[in-house]
């Protein structure tokens, strides 16, 4: 919304600067964008008149003007056909500053000395959005009565200046500049002058013209309109033309740039029919039929459907309600009778209209919020008005006003002990009084505490008691309210213990050297097939949104891996040698019903590449699941996952219950993704581990009598593992095994090919006792004996 | 005899000021002190003596011996010092070369802010809960007094997952949900993943951070609200901060407020990342709970009054560290990561 602030001072009286008006606006609840200077940067350009123009004697393209300033006449070239002998024009005197910073001096064009230059508006700094037509290429011709060498800054009023407001869509009543002067009269506390429509001259009758206008459809809920005769359309004068280009609004021609001022100043867009154009003379408010077609006034051919609404005649449609109006009646340069047209459509109706057409106009924008029933007629009339006032055409007497709904005033009753307990401020009996009439509120008191108020009919926001407290609140300045603090019950803060976990995870992993990620939670389906996943793997079951951004983010992801996946390979093709990352983060498992909310579920991802391997990542989990306190985890092979390494991958088990996989990626994958290093990852369901957490503590008395360490070095088959090893060890120990390390690995020519050596020292002791060496040899004995029996290992000197 | 006992000790002393390592020095000592020793041979001979002069002589004896012993001392002592400073000398090191052995991760920015944030609100005793990312319109959108046909509701705005289902706008129903469960009173802050139909550029994400706080009582009020939120940014960016309480417009609170905050880049000055205006705009949203809301939760509005207020976490994470460009938070670029 824009407001330029000599168009608001006809309406209030208020003797500040437009930084004053915009700051007091901002803090009565107008929010404030920023304030434009229409003048970008010119200097030195005045109004001129062409007394003479000749053909210059050396160029076939250039003229030469004799331009009279009032107290001097210059001679400057051009090379603009559009300027003829008479016409007032912007002249840009040697010296002379425009917008695009371009300084204007002496030229010789081809021995012709130019004391300046004619501008179009472009020049003078204007958007091509607001330019007429007319005056698109070439010098803007003024033709209107203003004085000669007056600048041209103050003859097209760009010394003004403007404020752009971003209206919240419950305020649709701020859309227009009288809107805006209401709340500056509230604000600063000034009167609002009135609008006084006076049409001085009306003739015949508009039924003479219009043979009846008939409202067909529950969702106009009003349509008003007059009739115009002997129009001459011709462009407008100076100052509604620039009145609208100030205002972002093109000029067309009169009739059409009194409807849009008057759309500007009251928020009520209008729409001018050529009347001649309308069949039958008649017009039917009405739904539209399903594939009913109607080219616009932008030329394009819109197919409609019966929840559109459509201004038509006998026989067509003329005009989509609310949106545009048809090609088919549109005014010409040849139209000499018009008809007004002021109407009230249900929003809903034409912001669906309008967005399934992808078509939103001023109106539109404006219509959809909810505008006042009672404004059209004070518009129309007030268009007529200007039409009279500019010479544009001959109002009828009478009108057309069918009323198929006009709202009630709500009355709110609001009581002063409510305003204290929700703003936590006293305000005055009269102070608050004062304020609501200000808005154009009634007041009136019902007891000591009640106020009755009269809800304007403009005010369509305002439906409950809080509503008018936040008026009042918004005139006294929020910023007044003095702060106070919370009182009550002391409360202990906190948060919930499965966040608190996450927290601890992040903590521990962050400890171990992992940076921390984070990843949309919506993916490209696409993913799953770089993962190779067959068609029925569960991770395939995923939620659809119904309109994503675009292939890529389409579905709720079922797993994280995808997005660690590509993370780690964007950091790889970034050139960072190794990475260690992790991310927790939800994943979404459809619910059978439709309807109701599917599970989400935490899971915690964890990634790398570079200089690490499969027994680092083993060691940073068997860390963070000993640092929870969940014991005895089996690690079992996973070799059938088709996103793993078949033989570099474990799944954890902990009482049956999978807490998730790691491993590497498999080679398949890595080179869909046209990754060049190995990469592993890990991904654990963090609500399996929340059921085992347990980080309960209890002191274990430290040891007492010494240990004893033996070592033991077998030969055994590459398929035997280490862990059927210690197991085979373990289950020999007696309970006198504190530790089995595994401290060298041996493949090579001293031993068998297929085979390997492995060496573990193991650590003895007793809880109640100094071990004695034969106790411990008598268990090494067994050891080795299983050993020997069960996989036939062979002892290694 | 006494003549001899002289050489030796001069050939003693000659021998200890050449040596050079303590192997030496021992060996000295083992020739001219030990059992078999020079000394040694020299008062065996002492039996020849007559009884006179033995003691003369023994004395003389000792004293060698003494004198001997304290310069094989003396010696022993330098040479183990300069034993000593060799071995340092020669362990001497590059302080200035690096081994990147150990490494720390790092969290992430955002995250991190979500945290801090949380806790500032968890010493004033609010409680953190949260909610699902998938969320019903009835509790996104119907349940928080938003107008039907409320343009926030369009497919242009709002991811969809059907007519019932969507991504939450906002943390806003968490809001509706811990109302739902624990009634009034009730203190709490929620932040978490919100969703918009946005194009990405240097300010929008589809998917961005909320905070959200709400304070239901009886006897709550505006006054309460401003209290509050001015502690709080305070104590995230600064004593010096003032806030600025603007009339806005939200479907769930009335009154409505967005509150201004001076320009953290210039201290309210102005500069062009304020728009030479001195505040950082908008980064807080709040009002007082309409009571509508309130009562779509089965809490007498008469009875409780409540504050709500809501941020972007992406937006203050950017303020707080300066980043300009919000994918920066989403692309897990590592050399980004590592900065924080």
């Amino acid at each position: 919304m824009l407001l330029p602030i000599k168009w608001l001072k006809k309406y209030v009286d208020i003797e500040l600067s437009s930084k004053e008006i915009a700051d007091g606006l901002t803090y009565s609840g107008s929010h404030v964008e920023s304030i434009i200077k229409p003048n970008k940067g010119i200097s030195g350009v005045v109004v001129g008149k062409i007394e003479k123009i000749d053909e210059h004697p050396n160029a076939d393209k250039l003229r030469i003007c004799k331009v009279n300033l009032g107290k001097e006449v210059l001679t400057i070239v051009t090379g603009a056909q559009n300027v003829s002998v008479e016409d007032l024009v912007p002249v840009a005197k040697v010296g002379a500053r425009l917008p695009n910073g371009k300084e204007i001096s002496e030229a010789d064009f081809r021995g012709v000395v130019s004391q300046g230059m004619l501008c179009s508006l472009r020049e003078l700094g204007y958007e091509d959005n607001v330019i007429p037509k007319e005056a698109k290429d070439g010098i803007f011709i003024i033709n209107d009565d203003v004085e000669l060498g007056l600048d041209i800054v103050k003859a097209l009023s760009l010394d003004d200046e403007v404020i752009e407001f971003e209206i919240t869509p419950n305020r649709p009543d701020c859309l227009s500049i009288y809107g805006m002067a209401r709340e500056s009269a509230a604000t600063f506390n000034v009167d609002l002058k009135d609008i006084d429509i006076q049409i001085n001259n009306q003739v015949d009758d508009i039924k003479d013209l219009i043979n009846g206008i008939d409202v067909a459809t529950q969702k106009c809920h009003r349509y008003y309109a007059k009739a115009i005769k002997d129009v001459e359309i011709k462009p407008s004068p100076l100052w509604l033309k620039t009145s609208l280009m100030n205002s972002g609004v093109r000029p067309i021609n009169n009739i059409v740039d009194v409807t849009n001022y008057v759309m500007l100043e009251l928020g009520q867009p209008l729409h001018a029919f050529d009347i001649d154009k309308i069949d039958g003379r008649k017009i039917v408010i009405r739904q539209a039929t399903d594939h009913e077609k109607l080219t616009t006034l932008d030329g394009v051919e819109r197919v409609l459907t019966r929840e559109d609404i459509v201004i038509a005649d006998e026989y067509k449609a003329i005009g989509i309600a609310g949106v545009m109006g048809g090609s088919n009646t549109e005014i010409t340069q040849s139209t000499k009778l018009v008809v007004l047209e002021g109407a009230n459509f249900e929003p809903k109706n034409v912001r669906l209209t309008a967005k399934r057409l992808g078509l939103r106009t001023e109106a539109s924008t404006r219509f959809e919020k909810g505008i006042d029933e009672n404004l059209c007629k004070f518009a129309v009339d007030r268009a007529c008005q200007l039409i009279e006032l500019i010479g544009a055409g001959k109002i009828l007497n009478g009108n057309y006003d069918i009323m198929k709904f006009i709202p009630e005033k709500t009355n709110i009753k609001l009581r002063m002990s409510r305003i204290e307990k929700l703003l936590g401020a006293k305000i005055e009996k009269a102070e608050v009084i004062n304020y609501l009439n200000r808005l154009k509120f009634e007041t009136s008191f019902l007891d000591e505490d009640i106020l009755n108020v009269v809800v304007p009919t403009f005010r369509r926001d305002v439906k409950v008691e809080a509503d008018l407290i936040e008026e009042v609140g918004r005139l006294y300045g929020f910023h007044n309210i003095e702060a106070k603090p919370l009182f009550g019950k002391l409360t202990r803060g906190g948060r919930p213990e499965d966040k608190e976990l996450q927290n601890y995870i992040k903590d521990i992993l962050w400890g171990l050297g992992f940076n921390e990620a984070m990843t949309y939670s919506f993916i490209s389906p696409r993913a799953f097939d770089k993962l190779n996943l067959p068609s029925n793997h569960e991770f395939r079951n995923y939620i659809r949104l119904m309109n994503p951004l675009g292939e890529d983010y389409s579905v709720m992801r079922t797993t994280l891996t995808p997005n660690m996946l590509d993370l780690l390979n964007k950091n790889n093709n970034r050139g960072i040698e190794s990475m260690r990352v992790y991310e927790i983060g939800n994943v979404f498992l459809p619910n059978s019903s439709r309807d109701s909310l599917p599970e989400e579920k935490a899971m915690i991802c964890i990634g790398m590449y570079g200089d690490k391997d499969f027994y680092f990542l083993k060691d940073v989990i068997e860390i963070l699941l000993e640092r929870l306190g969940i014991k005895d985890i089996e690690y079992i092979r996973e070799s059938n996952n088709p996103i793993y390494h078949p033989g570099r991958t474990a799944k954890m088990i902990k009482n049956s219950k999978s807490l998730g996989v790691f491993g590497e990626i498999h080679p398949d994958i890595m080179k869909n993704y046209d990754f060049d290093k190995r990469v592993y990852i890990a991904e654990l369901d963090f609500n399996c581990l929340f059921e085992f957490i347990n980080l309960d503590r209890k002191y274990t008395e430290l040891p007492r009598y010494p240990s004893i360490v033996r070592d033991i070095a077998i030969v055994v088959d590459e398929d035997i593992t280490v862990g059927d090893i210690e197991e085979v060890i373990n289950s020999n120990g007696r309970e006198l095994i504190e530790s089995i390390e595994l401290f060298d690995i041996y493949r090579g020519n001293q031993i068998d090919s297929g085979k390997k050596s492995l060496a573990f020292s193991i650590r003895y002791r007793s809880s109640e006792k100094t071990l004695k060496d034969e106790e411990v040899n008598q268990i090494q004995k067994k050891i080795i004996d299983d050993l020997r029996e069960k996989f036939q290992a062979r002892l290694r000197s | 005899m006494e003549n001899k006992l002289n050489e030796l000790l001069k050939s003693a002393i000659e021998e200890i000021k050449k040596s050079n390592d303590l192997n030496d020095i021992e060996k000295i000592r083992i020739k001219y002190l030990g059992k078999k020793g020079q000394l040694t041979l020299i008062l065996r001979e002492m039996g020849n003596l007559s009884k006179e002069l033995r003691p003369i002589i023994g004395q003389k004896a000792n004293e060698v011996r003494f004198e001997i012993e304290r310069i094989l001392d003396e010696t022993k002592t330098k040479l183990e010092q300069q034993e000593k400073f060799e071995k340092i000398r020669i362990e001497t090191i590059d302080i200035t070369e690096r081994r990147k052995v150990n490494y720390l991760g790092h969290k992430h920015p955002l995250l991190q802010t979500i945290k801090e944030l949380e806790d500032l609100f968890i010493s004033m005793g609010f409680n953190v809960v949260t909610g699902p990312e998938i969320e019903t319109v009835e509790n996104n959108f119907d349940m928080l007094n938003s107008p039907e046909n409320h343009p926030s509701r369009d497919l242009s705005d709002t991811f969809y997952i059907n007519d019932k289902l969507l991504l939450r706008t906002h943390t806003s129903p968490v809001q509706i949900r811990a109302m739902m469960k624990y009634n009034a009173p009730l203190k709490i802050i929620s932040a978490g993943r919100t969703f918009r139909f946005d194009d990405v550029d240097d300010t929008h994400s589809p998917m961005f951070h909320q905070l959200e706080g709400l304070v239901v009582d009886e006897n709550i009020s505006m006054a309460n609200l401003k209290y509050t939120l001015d502690i709080f940014i305070k104590e995230l960016f600064g004593k010096d901060m003032k806030t600025r309480y603007r009339p806005h417009y939200f479907p769930f609170t009335e009154p409505s407020a967005e509150v201004d905050v001076t320009c953290v880049e210039c201290r309210g000055e102005g500069c062009p990342h304020c728009n030479y205006t001195g505040w950082s705009m908008e980064l807080l949203g709040c009002g007082m709970v309409h009571p509508k809301v309130l009562e779509n939760c089965g809490i007498d509005s008469e009875k409780y009054t409540g504050f709500a207020f809501g941020m972007g976490v992406d937006r203050i994470t950017m303020v707080k560290y300066g980043i300009k460009d919000i994918r920066l938070l989403f692309d897990n670029d590592n050399r980004f990561l590592e900065q924080f």
